[in-house]
């Protein structure tokens, strides 16, 4: 085995240029491939990056006003959601929700703290489990938990972009005490804002809104996480589903679309999933389609390289080599070639996805009202790439097999005058 | 040495060939022998036949007592390796190994190390007198060093037999006489050679001479030595 490397070196080195025409096609077919998946990747990632504050399984719900007479009720009427919906939706749908809890909104508040104001905020009242269903990520002190709720303290959490226009980097605002609506509220902890959607939300426990602006059963909006809902059809029959049970509590038509409000983060997941899964496979598509232009181009170098060696075959095969070492040898130099030039196709490529990474994947870009990023972390896992250089070689051991075995079938004394 | 007994060859095609009808010749042990015929007159053929470059369709070829007869390639292969040396017309060296390399190939095919091939290809070419040239390549060569690179990679396996296809055909007259010296010391060293030429003062080296014509031997004669002076005069062939 070593002689024969030693052998299939000499010859390679000796035809330089053929060589190098082989690696060249391998090396473009891969660089080609890693560097289309890495800007795929890119883009995917970036959406993901900037959607990354989203709960992707959150439905929800709002009371609407009823546009459809029902049961001798004329239309136009105010639909307020309560505890019975709660429970309804707590009960009623135990394999699609797995998590339902109300929240009560007081809009437009000033929050202020000494000279320094942020108008039209909302103090939202909610329970401990909002932080995990909303994706709700803390850079400092706590959320609100269930001691808050049960002594119904007066406590907040801020946004960070709230921090800052209250605080004005000073300081940490953990312990400091806030206005809001004329009423004093301890900071106990700070929430990441992100940049593409800002307002400003004061967290405070459920229970001391319900009673300081005195809300009774009355609920605002009901915040749920589901699961097992793959498709667009099977999200839509669950929607009317659960439309007809909430008609059944508040007496409305169940045709009526306007009685709720449904807000479908979920529904919209499931859509740009979708469209994430395309742009994937498109790049996949785009990709293979390279490597595969990779692999022909191989195996006609292969093929062409063989046809020119038939005399060299008859010669060795005048001096004694079996069939099998001449096959052998293409086969084996034929992997030779992929291999090193695979390698290093594979490493221009990752070198260029890191280099994109280290440039475009940086760019922030700047919209006014809010900023994104276009290109994030573009790069391929490395699976991928060695999976991509075994597939080369392969295809380029079978390119090197079948012209090869057709030149031994050609009688050596032929071969020879060739 | 060699037993050929009523060799039958025909070439298929459109219009079948009939091109040996029935040979008869027996080489002995350390003999020089040419075979001699016009082009067309089937001498190449038996020659591939004898090298086991081809096939034949009726009759009896031994090889040193084997019976070489529908052999698979393979087995024709490692025969070729082992008992028979060649050497071309075209001296069919490979293009872009140097003269070592070429003259070591064939112990590649038995599987001896580099090391050991390379040892034996300079003492071989050391016979031949291209020890200087060893590391020239093939197109670096004159096409009597050339010949003399394939006749020391047909030597280094130590075949049994010597076959050689019109071994001065693309030679001058001068490396011509080189070449046959070459394969006289050869002979005299107790090789059997057998050379196909249509040149009668390369056949005139030879102890005995194969009349071939129309794809049978027409005589085979001993060569007397009265002979042998066209080709030695002032080195001028034919």
């Amino acid at each position: 085995m070593l002689e024969l490397l030693q052998e299939i070196k000499g010859t390679l080195r000796r035809n330089m240029i053929r060589t190098i025409a082989t690696g060249f096609a391998v090396v473009s077919g891969l660089f080609l491939l890693i560097v289309l998946q890495g800007a795929g990747n890119g883009v995917i990632h970036s959406f993901q990056y900037n959607m990354g504050s989203f709960a992707f399984d959150a439905v929800h719900v709002f009371g609407g006003r009823t546009t459809k007479p029902w049961e001798g009720i004329k239309e136009g009427r105010l639909i307020r959601l309560d505890d019975r919906d709660l429970y309804m939706s707590r009960h009623h749908f135990p394999h699609q929700i797995t998590n339902a809890i109300p929240t009560v909104t007081q809009d437009g508040m000033v929050a202020s703290f000494g000279s320094h104001y942020v108008s039209s905020s909302s103090m939202v009242g909610v329970y401990p489990e909002y932080a995990a269903s909303q994706a709700v990520e803390m850079l400092e002190g706590r959320f609100i938990n269930i001691m808050d709720i049960a002594e119904k303290r007066k406590v907040c959490v801020l946004g960070a972009n709230s921090c800052k226009d209250l605080f004005k980097e000073e300081g940490s605002p953990i312990g400091r005490k806030v206005k809001l609506g004329g009423i004093l509220y301890t900071v106990v902890g700070k929430y990441k804002t992100d940049e593409m959607f800002s307002g400003s939300k004061f967290y405070v426990p459920y229970t001391t809104l319900c009673t300081i602006y005195n809300r009774g059963r009355f609920i605002d909006e009901l915040t749920m996480n589901i699961k097992n809902i793959p498709t667009d059809s099977a999200m839509e029959q669950f929607m009317d589903e659960y439309t007809r049970a909430t008609s059944y509590i508040h007496s409305f038509d169940p045709e009526d679309n306007r009685a709720l409000w449904i807000w479908n983060q979920a529904g919209d997941n499931i859509q740009m999933n979708r469209a994430m899964s395309i742009l994937n496979k498109a790049f996949w598509i785009l990709g293979l389609l390279t490597l595969l232009s990779g692999v022909v181009s191989v195996s006609n170098i292969m093929l062409i390289s063989v046809k020119e060696r038939t005399r060299e075959f008859g010669i060795r095969r005048a001096i004694g080599a079996r069939p099998w070492n001449i096959i052998s040898m293409v086969v084996l130099e034929s992997v030779v070639i992929t291999a090193i030039f695979g390698y290093i196709g594979m490493l221009l490529g990752i070198f260029f996805c890191e280099w994109m990474n280290a440039t475009v994947g940086n760019q922030v870009m700047d919209l006014g009202v809010f900023q994104a990023k276009y290109f994030v972390d573009p790069t391929v896992d490395l699976h991928i790439c060695f999976q991509a250089t075994i597939v080369i070689i392969i295809a380029g051991a079978l390119a090197g097999f079948f012209p090869a075995r057709k030149a031994v079938k050609v009688k050596t004394i032929d071969a020879l005058r060739a | 040495m060699i037993q050929l007994t009523n060799i039958h060859k025909t070439y298929q095609g459109a219009q079948p060939l009939h091109v040996l009808k029935g040979i008869d010749l027996h080489i002995g042990k350390g003999e020089f022998v040419a075979i001699m015929g016009a082009s067309g007159s089937g001498k190449s053929t038996l020659l591939n036949i004898l090298g086991i470059l081809d096939d034949y369709d009726e009759g009896e070829y031994r090889l040193d007592g084997t019976l070489i007869r529908n052999l698979s390639e393979t087995k024709a292969a490692d025969y070729r390796n082992r008992m028979i040396g060649f050497i071309f017309q075209s001296f069919n060296l490979i293009s872009f190994k140097d003269a070592m390399e070429n003259v070591a190939l064939p112990l590649f095919y038995q599987g001896i190390n580099r090391r050991k091939r390379n040892q034996l290809a300079m003492e071989y070419l050391e016979k031949v007198g291209l020890t200087e040239w060893a590391h020239h390549m093939p197109n670096e060569l004159s096409g009597g060093q050339k010949q003399r690179v394939a006749i020391a990679r047909a030597l280094i396996t130590q075949p049994r037999i010597i076959l050689a296809d019109e071994p001065t055909g693309a030679l001058d007259s001068k490396t011509s006489l080189e070449v046959m010296q070459l394969l006289k010391k050869l002979h005299e060293q107790g090789m059997t050679i057998i050379v196909v030429t249509h040149e009668s003062g390369v056949a005139y080296q030879a102890e005995k001479i194969v009349h071939i014509k129309d794809g049978q031997i027409e005589n085979v004669e001993l060569n007397d030595g009265s002979k042998k002076s066209p080709f030695g005069v002032n080195g001028v062939m034919k």
